[in-house]
């Protein structure tokens, strides 16, 4: 209530908001366990071709469809390629995937979506066409028609995750721009004769960001299933190249012979996203500004 | 302490209460004391952070969750306010107290017409649904909202700011209650509309007899309405009365600064006004002593040590050692 | 007396519903008047208060001053220069000469920015960061009689009147002529109004800069302006030296306005002026005198009629009936 409103606290020296956001994120367990686990992923993934046992794509390093062993922890696939090997490395493609496009999406989905809220309206109803076109097709249809057209690899995913990632962005962007465009904050820099440019990217920017880079880290999943899922139909990253879901994809074809590929491809993909998910939630806790008047 | 605790209505005494926040403790309140006679109206006045708002939520319970009450209980009607079940305080919410606040649209639905809002509030009531009608377009005309039976099937955002708060203070009155919080009820008005509001209450508290406490920072509209004064300072109380001793002869140096300070005081044209110079205190560590010692430009050595309430006169207190010097000198 | 801003006939204009919508309603008038044919101007040094209660128009006039609002009619003249005429590059050179501090004193401030770079926004606005920034944020703050570590402190860690301050010390900033003050003491405690107040007249007395206020608060006009006008309805009903309108209002709404401003005396009760209703809409305005629905002395003449400006001293007004001296407004002792 307004109880703490009216509570003015002078003290010397306050927290900077980074530091209260983080003091906060490491008092919220799930958030510490995203935190952590994130990290954690990261680093292994970076890491992947100097922890991976085996050459992810060779084949008949040991025997085909292998329970886990002592050489082999998950097991070995169809075509006797160590599965373990396979995750580590996949889990590039999977981040490589889903960071890049998230950052392409981010970034041309903010400056649309600033274009859209600040500049004139006529822009703003165009932009908006665009956005709803984009959205009012199927992501599949979208993503399997653009692979039929120009053949499936790694750019192609990218491609689709950006496109269809974009009106997301841009819609969050365009109304927090909006909600902020007539504070009194903007109308003094206006009176001061700042131009457009100015108070774009020194004013509002900073302002808007924070929700949509909490967006980002919650999309990250999503877009690493999507890639999974393309991988898994069979049009995503071109074999012999290991990813998350074609490990799923050869797993499923062998699962009366074996449930352990599909287990390995699985469990990564699961905790990748929870770990993704968890961060994501904690940090828009945190950013909520209901929440934070307490710090 | 008066004596005359019988026919009070609300008492608070010792309240104290904190804030847990990740950067300390916050004593939002320490020991406040008040009291409220039946039919009074009584004007908390002081400046943001002195807490008035913050007591005025804890007498009615809604209270973030991080608040904590240290100390002191909150007599209503003689039952301690505090050890109340949730489900004691719903009935009373609304019921016996009812609020009136500074934004007339927190306690108006914008989606349902005024009409719909007064019938609901009464479902407490065994009447007919004519009847509630009836009696709540009496209640509008009494608030003076023109042609008030026609308005009832009109939406808050219909109404001008002023005719809002009318409406807003006439659901509170819909139950009759005992008590009603008006929480700067007038600040957010035009001055012309603020003379209507506080003429408004004025009718209604002699109509309904019902006790207010009216919370603002605005002292012309406690002189003009209250009978009463609490003066609030950085949490607590500084100087209570009735606003003739208060205003006329301010025992506390605060009071006696805030009243100076007041620009509708001064009838001189003056390129100087007068001031408080400093700020109010963190509420993480307080001043030792007199929270307004730092201030305070009559603070002395014995002001490093907290005062008690002083009386000043009958019913006059102020937390000030100047008291104690004066009867002793 | 060389006049530094002058305004002539200014009219403002907002459109009260979309064109397509106005051509299918027949509607040739699809507009509200905000700002109806206001002239006044302001001598070099001089402070002039512009009073009125919400929706008189008082901060769209200071708006469409500034360029924030393009006016529909009328003309603005500042230094000699006809403001309306000036290209885009010569009107950033005018907004050297005239700065706004706007109502809310912290959510005016941009609440990612320190205090050092919220201060010295408008010499990187204006390209002049050859200067050096840190030593005129010093000088600035020191200006507004703040300490220099304030700098590093961001808008939501100040209070009111710190905020206020910092909002003064930027619209210092480029030595302007003209600061247009949007209810500088709004949100203020009144120990603090004071403070405000007090370095708004001392900056003027130090700088001569000409102030203009727009306010509701009448308590607060006496100590600072010297010319006062009252808007009602997007028009000027009365104006005059500040001293002779409190001394002797003659529009009913300026008498009504003074008396509504409560004393904090418990014994002192004014010759109190309740005035009926609302304020009308300006969709809806009133017949003759615009007044005439509030007014506690209207006439049959008022509803037709539309006053004429009159004159009494140094006073301007519009009204048919205007206040003489029997009835004046000063407090008296009860019984």
């Amino acid at each position: 209530m307004a109880a703490t409103e009216t509570t003015p606290i002078t003290k010397p020296r306050l927290p900077g908001s980074f530091e209260i956001a983080f003091r906060l994120l490491l008092a919220n367990p799930l958030g510490l366990f995203g935190l952590c686990a994130v990290v954690l992923i990261v680093l292994t993934v970076i890491l992947a071709p100097w922890l991976a046992p085996y050459d992810p794509i060779r084949i008949m390093v040991g025997p085909r469809l292998a329970p886990p062993s002592l050489d082999h922890f998950l097991g070995t696939d169809q075509l006797g390629r160590d599965v373990f090997s396979r995750v580590l490395v996949g889990g590039r493609i999977a981040l490589l995937v889903a960071l890049a496009s998230i950052g392409a999406a981010l970034t041309l989905g903010l400056a649309l979506g600033l274009a859209a809220g600040f500049g004139p309206r006529w822009l703003d109803n165009a932009i908006m066409l665009l956005f709803d076109t984009v959205r009012s097709f199927p992501v599949v249809i979208f993503g399997l028609a653009t692979v039929t057209v120009v053949g499936p690899s790694l750019a192609t995913i990218i491609f689709i995750v950006v496109v269809t990632s974009i009106p997301t962005f841009g819609r969050v962007a365009r109304t927090q721009t909006m909600a902020i465009r007539n504070d009194e904050f903007i109308v003094a820099e206006t009176a001061m004769g700042a131009g457009a440019p100015r108070i774009v990217a020194v004013h509002i920017l900073p302002n808007i960001i924070g929700p949509l880079l909490i967006l980002a880290s919650m999309d990250i999943p999503v877009v690493i299933t999507i890639e999974a899922g393309l991988s898994f139909l069979g049009v995503g990253v071109p074999p012999p190249a290991p990813s998350w879901g074609s490990i799923l994809s050869d797993g499923f074809s062998y699962i009366r012979n074996t449930p352990w590929p599909v287990i390995a491809g699985g469990i990564p993909l699961i905790l990748t996203t929870l770990a993704f998910t968890f961060l994501g939630e904690a940090l828009r806790d945190i950013f909520d500004p209901k929440l934070r008047k307490d710090a | 302490m008066p004596a005359d605790k019988h026919d009070g209505i609300l008492q608070i005494r010792d309240l104290s209460l904190a804030f847990r926040t990740p950067a300390g403790r916050l004593k939002v309140l320490r020991d406040i004391s008040l009291d409220l006679g039946r039919g009074r109206i009584l004007g908390i006045v002081g400046e943001s952070g002195c807490g008035k708002s913050t007591l005025i939520s804890t007498v009615m319970r809604l209270l973030p969750a991080n608040a904590e009450v240290t100390h002191g209980e909150i007599l209503f009607n003689g039952n301690d306010l505090l050890r109340k079940s949730e489900a004691e305080m719903r009935a009373l919410r609304g019921g016996r107290i009812s609020m009136v606040f500074q934004d007339p649209m927190t306690s108006l639905n914008p989606v349902l017409s005024i009409g719909r809002q007064m019938i609901d509030i009464q479902h407490r009531e065994r009447r007919s649904l004519r009847e509630k009608r009836e009696r709540a377009a009496d209640m509008l005309a009494r608030v003076g909202i023109p042609d008030a039976t026609s308005r009832l099937s009109a939406y808050p955002h219909q109404f001008s700011g002023g005719m809002r708060q009318r409406i807003a203070i006439a659901m509170a009155l819909m139950a009759e209650p005992d008590l009603l919080i008006a929480d700067e009820p007038t600040t957010a008005l035009d001055a012309t509309l603020e003379v209507q509001i506080v003429g408004l209450l004025e009718r209604l508290q002699e109509d309904f007899g019902c006790s207010i406490i009216f919370v603002t920072h605005h002292l012309g509209v406690v002189a003009e309405l209250c009978q009463d004064v609490v003066v609030m300072y950085a949490g607590e109380v500084a100087e209570s009365g009735s606003v003739r001793d208060v205003f006329h002869r301010p025992a506390h140096p605060y009071t006696e600064m805030l009243l100076r300070s007041d620009p509708g005081r001064i009838h001189e044209r003056t390129r100087q006004l007068p001031t408080i110079p400093g700020e109010i205190p963190s509420l993480i560590d307080l001043p030792e002593g007199c929270v307004f010692r730092p201030r305070c430009p009559k603070a002395f050595d014995r002001c490093f040590v907290a005062p008690p309430a002083y009386e000043a006169g009958h019913d006059h207190h102020a937390t000030c050692h100047l008291l104690a010097r004066e009867t002793v000198a | 007396m060389s006049a530094l801003l002058e305004v002539r006939d200014l009219t403002v204009r907002f459109r009260s519903k979309t064109a397509l919508r106005a051509l299918v309603e027949r509607d040739r008038h699809p507009w509200i008047e905000a700002v109806c044919d206001v002239s006044f101007s302001i001598g070099e040094g001089e402070t002039m208060a512009l009073v009125g209660e919400s929706g008189s128009g008082k901060t769209t006039l200071a708006r469409a001053i500034i360029g924030l609002v393009e006016p529909a009619a009328g003309s603005i003249r500042f230094s000699g220069c006809e403001i309306g005429a000036l290209s885009r590059g010569e009107m950033k050179r005018v907004r050297h000469d005239m700065a706004m501090m706007f109502q809310d004193p912290r959510g005016s401030l941009s609440p990612r920015l320190a205090v050092r770079q919220l201060i010295t926004e408008p010499y990187r606005i204006h390209d002049l960061k050859r200067r050096d920034l840190d030593a005129e944020c010093r000088r600035l703050l020191g200006l507004v009689g703040l300490p220099a570590e304030f700098g590093e402190r961001y808008p939501h860690q100040l209070s009111g009147g710190q905020a206020r301050r910092v909002g003064i010390a930027r619209a210092l900033a480029l030595d302007p002529k003209l600061i247009l003050a949007d209810e500088p003491t709004a949100g203020l405690d009144v120990s603090v109004q004071g403070e405000v107040l007090n370095l708004l007249a001392r900056l003027q007395d130090e700088i001569g800069l000409s102030i203009l206020m727009v306010t509701h608060n009448l308590n607060v006009v006496r100590h600072v302006a010297d010319r006062v006008a009252i808007m009602y309805l997007g028009r000027f009903v009365e104006t005059g030296p500040t001293e002779d309108v409190f001394r002797q209002p003659r529009h009913p709404y300026t008498a009504a306005l003074l008396s509504a401003n409560p004393e904090s005396d418990p014994d002192a009760r004014m010759a109190r002026i309740e005035l009926q209703g609302d304020v009308p809409s300006l969709l809806k305005r009133p017949s003759g005198c615009e007044f005439h629905t509030r007014c506690f002395r209207v006439q049959a003449t008022c509803r037709d009629v539309v006053p004429a400006r009159g004159a009494a001293g140094r006073q301007d007004f519009t009204c048919h009936f205007p206040l003489s001296d029997e009835l004046s407004i000063t407090a008296r002792r009860k019984g």
